[in-house]
């Protein structure tokens, strides 16, 4: 008895060493038999159909004949294995002597029976069940954050004391990346802010006769709520996330675990230096933005309306209560606070792997952004009822 | 001095890759200087040395990540830092790396990390390329691994697997970075096993970085040693030639274990 099976699948016209393999079978023996080249470049099947070995008789062992057999390459491999796999499920013996040595080689290697394939555990969660969880997260994050602000305001008074962990330099490193370097975004942002609020503003006002007001236009909105938010919302991303990034790539190379087994307090040597620069620098970054964002209104007053340069700003400042830049200061802090507190606890509860530090990455900056909008609407609130 | 002459092949049998007075640095560091030997096609080639000797540069030059600072390399005869980008692209289809701690990318599963390569550089279709990526893995046993990530598996797993991916495209030459690093003496010992099957079976050649003395002397035939301080190639030959026979001091050392460094007798 004799199969014969054609195995090349690709289009190409037969070539003489075309991959082929054939079964026969007599009354005492079976053979496997191999030839052509079998390379991958010549796209041979590599799966096997195991009904083509039910004609061979019980207790027969299937002799691999490899004498025809040219060039080979992990396609043969594969195709064999697959051949093993097959013959051990019926309980045929496969002999591979024929074969050349180093294919000898590889086959030893492979297991004729694979173990069951590992699965990826994905747990599924009942509605519930996930909302409990969410609740429980929810109520166990507000708990940590407390902590984490309260020892860090333990660690500020320790420095205060001069028993701190906290390495200067670091603070030092810290408040340049959240200061001095974040100059031109904010400065280039609120700017261009400014510049859009009077645009806007003079278009409409214009209407009534009123463009004068463009100037506490600009500068109200500017001082007590958009530079505050848009600097907050640049320094979460700027910075928020770069904290996040750190402290997970700490993560992965152990060097948080290296802290911890030394005793040196996270709060101290991380999470101090992140909160005391921005919550330094944002309120500064905050007048500055304020600045540039009134500036940038003024820039486009002068090109769209009939107006002194210091008739402007005498305008602006009439129109601008200093209580303005208070608010807007006071909300920078507290933004900044949340943006590096919030933003350290995402980096120090991310994964190990590489993809867990851009998840982190993101996660701050998603998580910051959110809180921020939701304080600026309780200031709105306390802001309203004390009536500033 | 050198134990041996350097490793160039017999005239007739063209080695597969020649290194010709190459120096690596870093700016004006020079880390090794005038380094030449030759790997034998077929033979697993050690690159040996204390630390901070710059096995790892050295490595890194070979496979076309830093360029050296002067000095050719030769594969099959064909001056690889000679030639375009495009080009060394091409050559490096001849390369697997396993890199120290498996290098795999976390964010796919062990079987697409397999995958990936064939992906990119064969036009095999889908089916063929899972049956690939089971052999590979097959071969390295991790084939049941396969739908996991690299997260889920230990590390010797890991080096198991980047060794499945390095195999992918059936590459001519593998290098090593100490392979061993980090490992159990029984993994270590299975992961040598593998290593000489598949140098046999795939009839790859191996260039290997590594101080792991049990393992070097059980696969290396050929290697060069790296002097921290001469800063150069200071003795050539296998790696248990090199402790049975060189009678320098530093290598002697290094290839007997020895705390101190006596002068020769």
């Amino acid at each position: 008895m004799s199969y014969h099976v054609p195995v090349l699948l690709s289009a190409k016209p037969p070539i003489s060493n075309t991959p082929q393999w054939s079964i026969d079978t007599d009354s005492n023996h079976s053979f496997l038999r191999l030839q052509g080249d079998w390379i991958l470049a010549h796209n041979p099947t590599i799966s096997f159909d195991p009904t083509t070995l039910s004609s061979i008789p019980h207790g027969q062992t299937l002799k691999i004949d490899a004498s025809h057999l040219k060039t080979w390459d992990s396609a043969l491999i594969a195709f064999l294995w697959n051949v093993e796999q097959a013959a051990t499920k019926i309980g045929l013996q496969l002999d591979i002597g024929d074969l050349p040595p180093p294919a000898v080689r590889l086959m030893a290697l492979l297991p004729a029976t694979p173990p069951p394939h590992a699965r990826h555990i994905v747990k599924r969660v009942h509605f519930f069940e996930k909302v409990g969880e969410l609740t429980l997260l929810c109520l166990n994050e507000t708990g940590i954050f407390a902590q984490m602000i309260f020892d860090a305001t333990v660690g500020a008074l320790h420095v205060i004391s001069g028993r701190s962990f906290m390495r200067k330099k670091d603070l030092f490193t810290d408040i340049w990346n959240a200061g001095p370097s974040a100059l031109l975004i904010v400065g280039v942002v609120n700017f261009l802010l400014g510049s859009i609020l009077a645009f806007v503003g003079l278009i409409e006002l214009r209407k009534f006769s009123a463009e004068i007001y463009v100037t506490s236009l600009v500068g109200i909105a500017c001082a007590r709520e958009i530079s505050a938010i848009m600097t907050a919302i640049i320094m979460a991303g700027r910075t928020g996330g770069a904290y996040a990034a750190r402290i997970s790539t700490m993560q992965g190379n152990e060097e948080i675990d290296a802290l911890t087994v030394f005793g040196i307090p996270l709060a101290s040597y991380i999470l101090l230096p992140s909160i005391i620069s921005l919550s330094l620098m944002m309120p500064f970054l905050y007048i500055y933005g304020t600045l540039i964002g009134i500036f940038g209104g003024f820039v486009v007053s002068m090109t769209m309306m009939n107006i002194s340069p210091i008739g402007y700003w005498i305008s602006t400042f009439d129109g601008v209560a200093l209580r303005e830049f208070v608010f807007g200061f006071v909300k920078s802090y507290f933004f900044a606070v949340f943006i590096a507190t919030a933003s350290c606890r995402v980096g120090l509860q991310a994964g190990r792997s590489a993809a867990d530090v851009g998840i982190a990455a993101t996660r701050a900056v998603v998580i910051s952004i959110v809180g921020i909008i939701a304080m600026d609407a309780v200031f709105a609130v306390i802001a309203n009822a004390l009536r500033i | 001095m050198m134990c041996a002459a350097p490793s160039h092949s017999s005239p007739t049998v063209q080695p597969l890759i020649s290194i010709r007075n190459m120096t690596l640095s870093f700016g004006s560091e020079i880390i090794q200087e005038n380094i030449s030997f030759d790997v034998r096609r077929g033979s697993i080639f050690a690159v040996m040395g204390g630390s901070g000797c710059g096995k790892s540069t050295l490595l890194k030059n070979m496979i076309g990540l830093l360029h050296p600072s002067s000095g050719q390399m030769f594969i099959d005869g064909e001056d690889y830092w000679a030639q375009d980008e495009s080009r060394r692209s091409m050559i490096n289809h001849r390369f697997g790396v396993l890199f120290q701690g498996g290098a795999l990318w976390t964010s796919m599963t062990i079987g697409e990390n397999v995958a990936l390569p064939l992906e990119m550089f064969t036009d095999l279709p889908p089916k063929i390329i899972h049956e690939l990526v089971r052999l590979k893995l097959g071969l390295v046993g991790m084939e049941h691994a396969i739908n996991l990530f690299p997260s889920e598996i230990s590390g010797g797993m890991c080096k198991r697997a980047g060794l499945a991916r390095a195999i992918a495209l059936d590459p001519d030459i593998l290098f090593f970075d100490e392979p061993s690093a980090g490992l159990d003496p029984i993994t270590s010992s299975r992961l040598d096993d593998l290593i000489l099957a598949l140098r046999d079976g795939l009839g790859v050649t191996i260039v290997i970085v590594s101080h792991e003395l049990q393992s070097l002397f059980t696969i290396a035939d050929d290697g060069v040693f790296l002097d921290a301080q001469k800063h150069t190639a200071i003795a050539h030959g296998s790696p248990t030639d090199l402790r049975n026979t060189c009678p320098i001091p530093e290598v002697k050392a290094f290839m007997n274990r020895l705390s101190s460094v006596s002068p020769t007798k």
